[in-house]
């Protein structure tokens, strides 16, 4: 017995130098690609000293950037939670035809350029789209405003939640659901009693990933923003517009800001993904973690 | 699995309110914007749209985005590769620590991970330093573009290769190797078909990825016409030109180009699922 797992584990495995080797250039390609750029943000940011990055943040321009960021995770996050449910209980607990052309739908904007995504919402309710003249003759403003910026947020986050939420209630099954529904519950009882609970790491995941990206998109964003400081500038447009100003002690400065929530993200994530790991060592964990690579 | 589950029609409630909602959203946040790009690009006329999308301008930003992305993909197909096994096969100090930080480029913005590179790839920047006696310019060239499409397409393959190198049954290594196999022969011939079609799933992802980006790019590209602009730079180029109708034309371009990758990635999945569900 002894003597055969000696063997595996020689033949299954590479040699010593061989494996150094793997790992001193994975662990090389990642630094490179990964923490390099990382610690360069945060190196850039305070090498004016922390007066300067204390300034750069808290001046308004800067505030008011956090405040418009905050304000379209805080309308798109919720929007697409919503609609992440809906869809996951429409596609996981029922047979309808179009199905799978749902759910590759569903998945479409993934694999939008972020361009592309901001454009078409130019084409419809800028000065030459098709609403327009009409948004313009009632004084409604869509583009180069904030509800432009919201519509094109949703866009480019659409996919997150519904994603999570679809795998994760199709390996559940429907059993519990419907022992409830014999037993008397109505649905929305058999909904918060019985699905969200079953969900919710699932469902808390999505929405982290929704929320990073909601506050760190950039081309979707800038396309309809137009720009105007203080007023329709999330973080990651402040960030360019430092930038291109050549105060790259303040572009980097409010870019550590986002570097950071990327960090608490990461964090967060893989909290979640430990969490449901040790939970149920089995099918949840396989649905929480990958399913965020799918385009 | 799921589908003897779920014919539960009578008993299970909001069929109709839930798939209703959803028709309802996916069309008027996703559906009939992008139609939008369509109709106003047929606007043009078939000559007029033609001549749009093939000026020379216009194909030297092709060149750039699919080439760039390609070379970054493949990159990523390799490097990725190595990262999934290293993480999956070897121990280390700080193991768990490397495969969180892998999703970087998915959590951190694109605009910082843009002006990071660039600060660090620039001739005074901490790589770009070392680079320069080489004469090797990466900032504000197309090798740049590449270096941004690497950073931000890095987890997809070791995001799809990952799980499959973890459930992959040693028992065909053994056989492998009882058979007379040298460990470099079993990785070739044994290994690698089976990690194949997550392998070019996670390229196709990647490249996929890679083709639309725009906030890493842009900082490091110098954006030069013909030279280092990315099509996705046109298109907004095209907008502050006010040419609506020639920004809408190249746009399609770019969603046909990403609806055959989604419909090619679609197939590998499907595929890639069945035959593990038959190998199973």
């Amino acid at each position: 017995m002894t003597s055969a797992t000696l063997d595996t584990t020689v033949v299954t495995t590479e040699r010593p130098a061989v494996r150094w080797l793997l790992t001193g250039v994975a662990l090389a390609f990642l630094g490179l690609f990964l923490v390099v750029p990382l610690a360069a943000v945060f190196a850039s940011a305070l090498r004016k000293g922390i007066d300067v990055y204390v300034a750069s943040i808290a001046e308004p321009d800067a505030l008011a950037a956090v405040r418009l960021t905050l304000l379209i995770a805080a309308v798109a996050v919720p929007l697409n939670m919503a609609f992440g449910i809906a869809a996951a209980w429409a596609v996981a607990r029922f047979e309808f035809r179009g199905k799978r052309v749902l759910v590759a739908l569903i998945d479409l904007p993934f694999s939008v350029s972020p361009v592309v995504a901001g454009l078409i919402y130019m084409l419809i309710f800028g000065a030459q789209g098709w609403l327009g003249p009409w948004l313009n003759a009632h004084g409604v403003k869509v583009v180069f405003a904030v509800p432009g910026m919201v519509l094109a947020t949703v866009f480019v986050t659409f996919p997150f939640v519904a994603r999570e939420l679809i795998p994760l209630l199709q390996a559940q099954g429907s059993e519990e659901e419907e022992a409830a529904r014999i037993l008397g519950a109505s649905g929305w009882q058999t909904f918060w009693r019985v699905t969200l609970p079953n969900i919710k790491w699932g469902l808390l995941y999505g929405v982290i990933l929704c929320n990073a990206r909601a506050m760190g998109e950039f081309g979707a964003v800038s396309v309809v923003s137009g720009h105007i400081r203080g007023q329709t500038n999330t973080l990651p447009l402040h960030v360019e517009i430092l930038y291109n100003e050549y105060n790259f002690a303040a572009a980097f400065a409010v870019a550590s800001l986002l570097a950071l929530l990327a960090l608490v993200t990461l964090a967060l994530k893989t909290a979640v993904e430990w969490r449901v790991a040790r939970r149920h060592a089995g099918s949840v964990a396989e649905s929480a973690g990958p399913q965020w690579v799918k385009p | 699995m799921t589908g003897t589950r779920t014919r539960t029609k009578g008993v299970l409630p909001g069929f109709g309110l839930s798939l209703g909602y959803t028709l309802l959203y996916l069309g008027l946040i996703v559906l009939l914007p992008l139609s939008a790009a369509f109709i106003k690009a047929s606007g043009l006329g078939w000559a007029a749209f033609w001549h749009a999308v093939t000026e020379p301008r216009v194909l030297a930003t092709y060149r750039l985005t699919f080439g760039a992305a390609l070379l970054a993909a493949a990159t990523n197909a390799l490097f990725g590769l190595l990262v999934a096994w290293v993480l999956v096969r070897y121990r280390f100090p700080a193991r768990r620590l490397v495969d969180a930080l892998v999703d970087l480029p998915f959590a951190l913005p694109t605009a910082v991970a843009g002006i990071a590179l660039a600060a660090v790839y620039s001739r005074t920047g901490w790589i770009g330093r070392l680079l320069e006696p080489l004469g090797i310019q990466v900032a504000f060239t197309p090798l740049g573009v590449i270096v941004a499409l690497t950073f931000i397409g890095l987890p997809f393959v070791v995001r799809t290769v990952q799980p499959v190198l973890q459930d992959l049954d040693s028992e065909l290594e053994e056989a492998a190797a009882s058979l007379g196999a040298s460990r470099w022969q079993t990785f070739r011939r044994v290994i690698v078909p089976h990690l194949a079609p997550a392998l070019i799933t996670g390229f196709a992802l990647a490249f996929a990825r890679a083709v639309g980006e725009y906030g890493s790019v842009i900082f490091i590209a110098g954006n030069v016409p013909m030279v280092s602009e990315i099509t996705p730079l046109l298109i907004i180029t095209k907008l502050e030109q006010y040419d609506y109708a020639g920004a809408a034309a190249i746009a399609v371009v770019m969603l046909v180009a990403s609806f055959v990758l989604l419909l090619l990635i679609n197939g590998l999945q499907h595929r890639a699922r069945r035959g593990e569900a038959l190998g199973a």
